[in-house]
């Protein structure tokens, strides 16, 4: 039996630049920042050094059900808004006439921190008042498989429910895992995707003193900026992305309208630092290689990389050494962190919908806040507009705190 | 004592805000899980907002006894 060909025909996103995938792609072209002052009490009670972040446009809770909503986390919430959005994108209806046998639907929905909203308020409750007052539904909240847990039981997905945690590659590390399960003859169709929202003191805290976060505080906007010489962090967003993956034959079957194929997903790690990237970019360079070997793609072929650059001083460089080693001089990068700060578990599928389009459309969003390139840099990098590009083979970077590496292939279909 | 209408008005609040059954389906004669759809993690909730509302004790091992809201009604109306 041949290995089948994977394509991507449903999206789904809600994001600091807005609650559905026209707003995220508007946004990425026009430059427009979700990044902002935060105006949360605890960021003057704890004296945060980081007062910046990227929050959700749109509260889940406005979209769901209140009961619905009540027995969610907030990232289990993302989650399935974001898969609720790509179900429908890709056409698939509901119950018996879903379109997809039950046995034959996968889900893979990754988160880096999980449910940490519930962890708090429900440690303050047991602090405050008691146990009786702590609710029944904790576990399931904070769980970090309760996003895949709760989107594969929405919809009836009963052919493996599954959440890798990768740090910030878990998306990315969800969309790789659906690719096998469906070159594996496992599934016919996968959901699979990042949810994160974990915006609360002790994350802000935390990061800020792991140095990893930028302190322009009295800059929001121009906050995340990667590549430039002016860098000195990221900054922390919330959201969540899904994709529908198509066992290729399934979809045309059914005349789904096919927006890009998913041609190579590749992994790697570096075992080298729990925090910082292996500085000659050695496993990154594993990680894209090994996804264009898992597709018999030529380097040449890779025209762009949607790279992972978090506007971190080490790590934007590392990537753009990994890329040259791994695919050459050629590809033409751009860091859509910039105007979505870096939404950690769900950067790899929020940024996956960005690369899908960007190859679908043949336009690549610049780079926003790229004023001075840093001299370690020699590629390519779109700034200002976005330029228009017909891709072959696109890439999609994404690395994860204890140096998980993960890269995506998508090819225009 | 208190009024057993009262009682099932006040319960049926609670039933509605934590698994969004409309107030007017509360009544004495549906089962909490068959008619109602209520799981086990709601019932949890259930029975500590009614404990904190009508001042009654409700132990496990009757919570399980509790299978109708006419059950219910009746427990708080007698250890209330």
């Amino acid at each position: 039996m041949s290995t089948p060909d994977v394509v991507v025909t449903g999206l789904g996103a809600t994001t600091p630049l807005g609650g559905d995938v026209d707003a995220l792609w508007d946004g990425l072209l026009a430059s427009r920042s979700g990044v902002r002052l935060l105006e949360e009490e605890w960021v003057e009670t704890y004296d945060l050094p980081v007062r910046i972040a990227a929050p959700l446009a749109v509260e889940p809770t406005e979209v769901l059900p209140r009961v619905e909503a009540r027995r969610l986390d907030r990232v289990e919430q993302v989650a399935m808004v974001a898969a609720r959005q790509a179900w429908r994108d890709a056409g698939f209806g509901e119950g018996e006439d879903a379109g997809v046998e039950p046995e034959r639907l996968g889900v893979v929905i990754g988160t880096g921190v999980g449910g940490a909203g519930t962890l708090l308020a429900m440690d303050d409750q047991l602090e405050s008042n008691g146990v009786r007052k702590v609710s029944p539904l904790t576990v399931p909240m904070l769980m970090p498989n309760g996003p895949a847990a709760w989107v594969g039981i929405d919809l009836k997905a009963r052919a493996g429910v599954h959440a890798p945690v990768s740090a910030c590659a878990s998306g990315a590390e969800a969309i790789a895992w659906a690719f096998r399960m469906l070159r594996a003859g496992e599934a016919d169709v996968v959901v699979a995707g990042g949810a994160e929202a974990c915006i609360a003191a002790i994350t802000m805290a935390g990061f800020a003193q792991s140095r990893t976060m930028s302190t322009r505080n009295d800059d929001p906007e121009g906050a995340s900026r990667p590549w430039d010489v002016d860098r000195d962090g990221f900054v922390l967003g919330e959201g969540a992305g899904c994709i529908v993956l198509e066992r290729a034959e399934f979809a045309a079957a059914r005349g789904a309208r096919v927006y890009a194929k998913l041609v190579g997903a590749g992994t790697s790690a570096d075992a080298h630092h729990i925090t910082a990237p292996d500085p000659e970019g050695t496993g990154q360079a594993r990680a894209m290689r090994a996804a264009l070997r898992s597709g018999d793609i030529d380097p040449q072929r890779v025209h762009h990389v949607n790279a992972h650059a978090t506007s971190t001083p080490v790590g934007d460089v590392t990537e753009t050494v990994a890329v040259r080693k791994a695919i050459g001089d050629h590809p033409v990068l751009t860091a859509p962190k910039s105007v979505l700060g870096h939404l950690l578990g769900a950067a790899g599928a929020v940024e996956s919908i960005a690369t899908i389009l960007t190859v679908h459309h043949g336009l690549i969003p610049p780079t926003k806040n790229l004023e001075q390139l840093d001299p370690g840099v020699t590629l390519d990098v779109v700034r200002d507009e976005p330029r228009k590009m017909d891709i072959d083979v696109a890439l999609n970077d994404s690395f994860g705190f204890g140096g998980h590496n993960v890269t995506l292939a998508f090819a225009k279909a | 004592m208190a009024d057993n209408a009262k009682i099932l008005a006040g319960l049926a609040e609670i039933v509605e805000e934590v698994a969004g059954v409309a107030k007017d389906e509360v009544t004495p004669e549906k089962s909490f899980v068959d008619d109602l759809d209520i799981d086990s993690l709601s019932m949890v909730e259930i029975a500590v907002q009614a404990e904190d509302k009508f001042g009654v004790k409700i132990p496990d091992d009757e919570l399980a006894n509790l299978k109708t809201v006419g059950d219910a009604v009746n427990y708080v109306a007698k250890n209330s």
